[in-house]
């Protein structure tokens, strides 16, 4: 056992090495920091000088140990744009970006899996085919028109909900939330809805599937010839056996939601960490993309070396291989 | 239960109402947000002209955007190379503390530090230093003729404020030290920061001590940048808003007819043109002699580009085409200048055989995607019609953030420029950066190459004339010389526009500057 984590362990760092060179390397192609910082009446040595300044006259590898070094130090550098700490930016946006996230995976949860429940058990209802057909819709309609007909419908029209923004938000200690608010919480519903509608359709087409094949098991025709009550059989039999990986799917939907949480956070001005990332490349803000994206990594990391070492927990077979 | 509910309720409507009679809050919102609170540590004009509502400078711009007194009252040169200036007395902080000249010297001694990334904006100031407490002498390079302009762009901030937050020097990347100035704004200016938070929004309430009169009635001013042009929109038409700036020039008919909101519009500062390449060879044509060197192929590049119809159909009639590289309230500007060579294709394709060039020859277009006003579409145009002249245009358009670099590299043949002559609003910022060749601090911008003897001999001289109407005349005469001489292709002014809810009457100012101690609501 010891041994497997620590080969995760070991594996994980080297990925988090390869996505720190590949993003740098990168890095090299989305533009010229100089050219966005200098005044627009910059002299050409005004300009040199702020290239020396910042290290970017070095070469490549040069300023990627440099970086490495200082990653390893804990320090993630200071941001080109606004002269802050990284770390202090990114603590700043992860609560707007984590709560949104929440509420989609709860909506996503909450919708998806009775919706598929109900299609898996009657599949020709007319409902069944309505939902199976707006579901198609989720899926294509990209996540920029959603939340824009969205806003039309329910901000502009209706006047219902806020269009942009995290409404009022409560400070707990360096975690800012919007739940404790009203303006908070209808600020929630619409990005929220718009980032869960991909994953709602996913989750429940996953149950939709999960579900017939556990109904046409012989231990549920068996408990339909015993006789059991068909709400027992279909949801403390079926739904749970159907659920297993659904939760494997949510977990690591988790992790994507974070990382593409980005076009939700530019439509909806929300300020999280897909707003600051979208914000850093415009600008070539260097340490604040390389920090968002390291960031992203290890989430993805972290979250499958969990998912991996959970495997091996209940799969006896796992360990016996890798050992 | 619900009576007494009911009329509590009506009570607190009623509170609600009166304050509302008397608090009068503008809401407003554009793309970009505030990049910094610190003034010394940025080079955006539009954080500047947020910052301004905090901040004072020694001299400001007033509405028609003349220079006026502000934190100082007079001026006058004792020396060619020295300017007094006598400051307002009983000017006081945001945090209480008097105004004095120590304050005035500590600033630019932080603006003039190494640190400051702001500091080339005062590039030909050496130093302030001290008369007496109301009186600072500043001295500059060599005698100086636009040293008011640039001192309009310099905000003073607090000396006891900074020595108390260790923020006397700036923050600085390469050494890794950020100061309090980045995230608090200490100022003398009509309105406080009361929160600041990136992205969200700023809240400013208003500054009861102003030393000046107010123009305005507003008693506090929240901003909420929204990047996405759609969300803004929508956010002004349901009533979050009160005023959109930047408008998206395709949203502006939509938001006009809606009830209850304006449209406000005027040409702004900033001038779109063609730079064109001026080496020896086109990037398009290695091996070639470059045609662009011939005059004559210039005009008739010129000619070829039907400037009326990318403005009917490009820029929805709402810019203004151009003949001169600098706009109208710009010292620099003539009328006489202003002329644009009309389209005229047959004249285009006689020209360019007069050159030697009757079938054309290729060129390379290259134009931003993200940074003008339909830059893209613009450049699409062009390439249309210099087509049915014969030349053969290669367009490639790219976001802005590798777009300029690639300009300043000098890897294009024709490429999009836009020049405001911002901060000094002033004709010599396009002849000291666009027009002159590279060397001496000159020619910043020119990755052209350009080069011409009378203008870089006027631009020196009217770099030190120190008679006002002496050196507007050397600016209107060398650029006269540019035009003539086809140095630049001017296309067109950008439109600016805003848009409002009826009951806002904000000034707009063709240097795209918000300017809410202007404001009013009604």
């Amino acid at each position: 056992m010891f041994k497997v984590l620590l080969s995760r362990l070991g594996q994980a760092a080297l990925v988090m090495l390869v996505v720190s060179a590949v993003s740098f390397v990168m890095f090299r192609y989305v533009g010229d920091p100089v050219a966005t910082m200098a005044r627009e009446n910059a002299s050409i040595a005004e300009k040199e000088e702020l290239r020396q300044s910042l290290g970017l006259d070095q070469s490549i590898v040069t300023q990627y140990g440099r970086f490495l070094k200082r990653t390893l130090s804990g320090d993630l550098g200071i941001s080109y744009r606004n002269q802050r700490p990284v770390t202090q930016l990114i603590a700043e946006r992860l609560p707007a970006t984590m709560e949104l996230v929440i509420v989609a995976t709860f909506l996503s949860l909450a919708l998806g899996i009775p919706l598929g429940v109900l299609c898996a058990l009657r599949p020709n209802g007319a409902t069944a085919r309505l939902v199976q057909a707006i579901s198609l819709i989720g899926i294509s309609t990209p996540t920029f028109v959603t939340g824009i007909v969205l806003i039309l419908v329910f901000a502009v029209t209706l006047g219902w909900l806020p269009s942009f923004g995290r409404g009022q938000v409560v400070d707990l200690g360096w975690w800012s939330t919007g739940f404790l608010t009203w303006s908070g919480i209808k600020s929630l519903i619409l990005p929220g809805i718009t980032l869960a509608l991909y994953q709602l359709t996913l989750i429940m087409r996953l149950v939709r599937s999960e579900m017939i094949d556990v109904l046409s098991t012989d231990y549920i025709r068996f408990a339909r010839a015993r006789g059991l009550p068909t709400r027992y059989i279909h949801f403390h039999l079926a739904l749970r056996n159907a659920l297993m990986p659904v939760i494997t799917v949510t977990g690591l939907q988790i992790g994507s939601l974070i990382a593409f949480a980005i076009v939700t956070e530019t439509v909806f001005q929300w300020p999280g960490m897909g707003l600051l990332f979208i914000q850093a490349v415009s600008f070539v803000d260097i340490p604040v993309m390389a920090a968002y994206l390291l960031f992203v990594g290890l989430l993805f990391v972290i979250i499958n070396t969990i998912v991996d070492v959970l495997y091996a927990v209940v799969d006896p077979r796992l360990r016996a291989r890798s050992a | 239960m619900t009576i007494k509910l009911a009329a509590t309720l009506s009570v607190a409507l009623g509170a609600l109402m009166g304050l509302s009679a008397e608090a009068k809050t503008l809401r407003w919102s554009s793309p970009t947000d505030i990049t910094t609170l610190d003034p010394y540590a940025h080079t955006e004009s539009f954080t500047t002209s947020m910052l301004h509502h905090v901040f004072d400078p020694l001299v400001r711009r007033g509405r028609t955007l003349e220079l006026e007194p502000a934190l100082a009252v007079s001026w006058k040169n004792v020396k060619p190379d020295t300017w007094r200036f006598e400051l307002r007395r009983n000017v006081k902080f945001h945090n209480g503390n008097p105004f004095t000249a120590d304050d005035v010297v500590a600033s630019f001694a932080r603006l003039l530090d190494p640190g400051a990334r702001a500091r080339g904006n005062i590039a030909n100031v050496l130093r302030a230093e001290k008369v007496d407490d109301f009186t600072v002498d500043i001295v500059t390079k060599g005698p100086y003729p636009l040293l008011l302009n640039d001192l309009a762009g310099v905000y003073i901030l607090d000396k006891e404020w900074m020595e108390a937050n260790g923020a006397l020097k700036p923050g600085n990347i390469a050494t890794g030290v950020t100061t309090a100035a980045s995230t608090t704004a200490i100022g003398t200016g009509p309105f406080k920061v009361e929160s600041y938070k990136p992205d969200s929004g700023t809240n400013f309430v208003v500054n009861p001590d102003w030393w000046d009169k107010p123009q305005h009635n507003l008693t506090r001013i929240e901003f909420k940048p929204v990047k996405s042009d759609a969300t803004r929109v929508a956010a002004l038409l349901s009533g979050e808003l009160d005023l959109i700036a930047p408008a998206p020039l395709q949203d502006l008919a939509r938001i006009g007819n809606a009830p209850g909101f304006k449209v406000i519009e005027e040409p702004s500062l900033r001038l779109i043109m063609l730079s064109l390449n001026f080496r020896p060879e086109l990037k398009a044509m290695p091996g070639q002699k470059n045609p662009l060197l011939d005059p004559k192929v210039r005009q008739a590049m010129w000619h070829a580009i039907d400037m009326e119809t990318i403005k009917k159909r490009v820029m929805r009639d709402k810019s203004r085409n151009t003949g001169t590289l600098v706009a109208p309230p710009v010292p620099g500007y003539a009328k006489e200048n202003d002329t644009v060579l009309a389209y005229d294709g047959a004249k285009a394709k006689a020209l360019l055989a007069e050159a030697g060039y009757p079938n054309g020859f290729k060129v390379k277009l290259n134009c931003p995607n993200d940074r003008y006003i339909n830059d893209e579409q613009t450049c699409v145009a062009l390439a249309a019609m210099w087509t049915r002249a014969g030349i053969q245009a290669d367009l490639q358009t790219e976001s802005r953030a590798t777009y300029f670099p690639r300009q300043d590299r000098g890897e294009f043949d024709v490429s999009m420029v836009g020049w405001a002559t911002l901060p000094p609003m002033d004709g010599f910022s396009v002849l000291s950066a666009l027009l002159t060749a590279q060397k001496d601090g000159y020619g910043g911008s020119n990755s052209s190459t350009y080069e011409n003897a009378r203008i870089e001999a006027l631009t020196r001289q009217a770099a030190s004339e120190l008679d006002e109407p002496k050196r507007r005349a050397m600016l209107v005469e060398a650029l006269k010389v540019a035009h003539d001489d086809v140095a630049y292709i001017p296309l067109h002014q950008q439109p600016l526009a805003w848009a409002a809810r009826d009951n806002i009457d904000v000034p707009q100012f063709p240097d795209e500057y918000v300017r809410l101690w202007f404001a009013t609501v009604k």
